[in-house]
């Protein structure tokens, strides 16, 4: 399981706060502690209240980069504010992300083929997020097709099924299961699969074991990344022990311990 | 459309361990070994490098052997009950490169021997052979914690390998080689789990994960080999994948459970149809040193010049050094 770091993102008010008064420490020690904690990759978001994203982005990528040696995920909804971030990346990066939508797609695959990173596709278009996992593969298909045209190698793409808060719509969480599965089966090599996971318990008052449950779910069924709290001890066992109980680690006694000196 | 050979490619390298230092790195070795560096599964160099060929430590024992049959003991016959001249006899006749030395003599049921004379044995060969050593306890776990970190401390400087820490008695013999700087054998029964147990619990003490051998039992020939090589390739696969607590070496005690089989050690008389004895023994020693170099054994112990003669040019086939010879 890949673990993207969730936390450095400026909808949180801590995160929001240092990036408008360029306080690197704060941005710096939750780099650390989520790396630490045994975040593989570093989601970077600007969030939605900074007045000049791009600048933030490349700060917040130099600030990051001077105490972690981690690939980056960059979090933006403009195609520029990515690309500044992506040429200031040490390691191949990720972009999170683009849609099903022809015109977000047009522009972000070409970049991400340009840097060699990969990309987040999620499963939505024009019309919404689909109602259940068929239509959620009918756009998986299309953003493989386009990954292809475009020049972006397939073990690059990862599909984002989308899943929503369980007090918002309940079947969501049955219907992302099945599209985890059934992504595996679009193409030859498969592409990889991604959850945004801390949406599922969105407003929910048992969040963090709404979270490791369903992880341990969509890693039964194949998933293979979630952007996640790296920092959340109890999701992180959950997740290690799912590892151990689907055999893609050998287990020992203090298998625990084991994980998180690799 | 020309075929395009499938390459399989491994994220993690095995670790690579040195036996024996010379007096520039503070021992007085003539020679030493290097095992491991391997980035993919054994000689398969088409798709990873292999650094160093698997090395054969030559055993010695420090008393007699009990219970070895007349053709193990041949070879040795003049020096058996001398340890210093049996080994200087591997090092000059047999070209051993490395000499693993079996201190059976302190086990309670054979001579109770103490710290003291095994550790007078250790020094002894020390001064007598250059080559590279392995000290091997006798499996008692008691005696063992009393007489091997003497031995650590005689051989201090020699970066020997000590062997076998185990899940229930590891942390005499880690800290004495911890602080002798010697390396370590981490001994499971033949089980994958307790093999990485046991090494986690050898790191937590502080000891660093690139001066541990893996010792995860061996069958012999007949005996549980193939159970025994199905854990090494486990093992070995984890460990160029990306679990660092199984990217040890391996060391294998061939000789010991080659020579245990009824085939290896019946006289002739009792079964003339199974050929010669001094065909026999060394050829299922031999055969099942190479099953196990196959899994991924990085150091085999071995007994009979013989079976090692032919391990040797077999290795050297496989290395790709001797190609097309014999």
């Amino acid at each position: 399981m890949i673990v993207i770091g969730e936390r450095i993102n400026g909808m949180y008010r801590k995160v929001g706060k240092a990036i408008q008064k360029r306080n690197k420490e704060v941005i710096q020690q939750l780099a650390r502690e989520q790396v630490e904690a045994g975040a593989h990759i570093l989601d970077v978001n600007t969030g939605p209240a900074s007045a000049n994203p791009l600048a933030a982005m490349e700060w917040l990528v130099t600030s990051i980069q001077e105490v972690v040696n981690v690939p980056l995920c960059l979090d933006s909804t403009k195609s520029d504010v990515i690309e500044a971030g992506l040429r200031l990346c040490k390691q191949k990066g990720v972009i999170n992300s683009t849609t099903g939508q022809k015109e977000k797609m047009d522009v972000l695959l070409p970049i991400a083929a340009k840097y060699g990173a990969s990309i987040i596709g999620l499963t939505m278009d024009e019309k919404g997020i689909p109602r259940d996992a068929l239509g959620r593969s009918e756009i998986a298909v299309s953003i493989i097709a386009a990954a292809m045209d475009k020049g972006v190698p397939i073990e690059n793409v990862y599909l984002d099924p989308l899943i929503l808060p369980v007090n918002v719509t309940q079947i969501t969480s049955v219907e992302v299961l099945k599209a985890i599965h059934d992504f595996k089966t679009l193409s030859d090599p498969p592409p990889k699969t991604v959850l945004g996971l801390s949406n599922v318990s969105q407003g929910t008052p048992n969040r963090s074991l709404i979270n490791r449950t369903y992880l341990v779910m969509a890693m039964a069924m194949g998933l293979d990344a979630a952007i996640m709290d790296s920092t959340d001890r109890e999701l992180m066992d959950a997740m290690i022990s799912a590892e151990i109980l689907l055999n893609k680690s050998i287990y020992c006694d203090s298998y625990l311990d084991a994980y998180r000196r690799r | 459309m020309p075929l395009e050979l499938y390459k399989q490619k491994w994220t993690q390298k095995i670790y690579t361990l040195t036996i024996g230092a010379t007096p520039a790195e503070g021992g007085t070795r003539e020679s030493v070994v290097q095992v491991g560096g391997i980035t993919a599964l054994p000689f398969l160099t088409f798709e990873g490098e292999m650094p160093y060929s698997p090395v054969i430590a030559m055993e010695v024992w420090d008393m007699v052997p009990p219970e070895w049959p007349p053709e193990a003991v041949a070879p040795f016959a003049d020096v058996i009950d001398s340890p210093v001249k049996w080994a200087k006899k591997c090092v000059q006749e047999y070209q051993a490169q490395l000499l693993c030395l079996r201190l059976m003599s302190i086990h309670p049921d054979t001579k109770n021997a103490s710290a003291e004379e095994a550790s007078q044995i250790l020094k002894a060969i020390l001064s007598e052979v250059g080559v590279p050593l392995i000290v091997w306890g006798s499996g008692n776990a008691e005696k063992d914690n009393e007489v091997l970190p003497r031995c650590t401390q005689v051989a201090a400087g020699e970066n020997c390998l000590f062997g076998t820490a185990t899940k229930d008695n590891y942390k005499t013999l880690v800290a004495s080689c911890l602080a002798d700087k010697q390396s370590i054998i981490a001994e499971s029964p033949l089980d994958i789990n307790i093999e990485k147990q046991v090494n986690i619990l050898i790191s937590e003490m502080g000891f660093p994960l690139e001066r541990i051998v893996i010792f995860p039992t061996t069958g012999g020939l007949g005996y549980g080999l193939e159970y025994a090589y199905s854990i090494m390739e486990r093992g070995r696969l984890a460990g160029l994948s990306e679990d660092k607590l199984l990217a040890m070496p391996v060391i294998c005690t061939v000789g010991p459970e080659a020579w245990r089989a009824k085939e290896a050690k019946v006289e002739e008389s009792e079964f003339p149809q199974w050929g010669k004895a001094s065909e026999r023994g060394p050829m299922w020693e031999a055969i099942t040193a190479v099953a196990l170099l196959i899994a991924g054994a990085e150091i085999l112990v071995m007994r009979h010049p013989k079976s090692i003669n032919l391990v040797k040019r077999i290795i050297g086939q496989l290395m790709g050094k001797e190609a097309g010879k014999e």
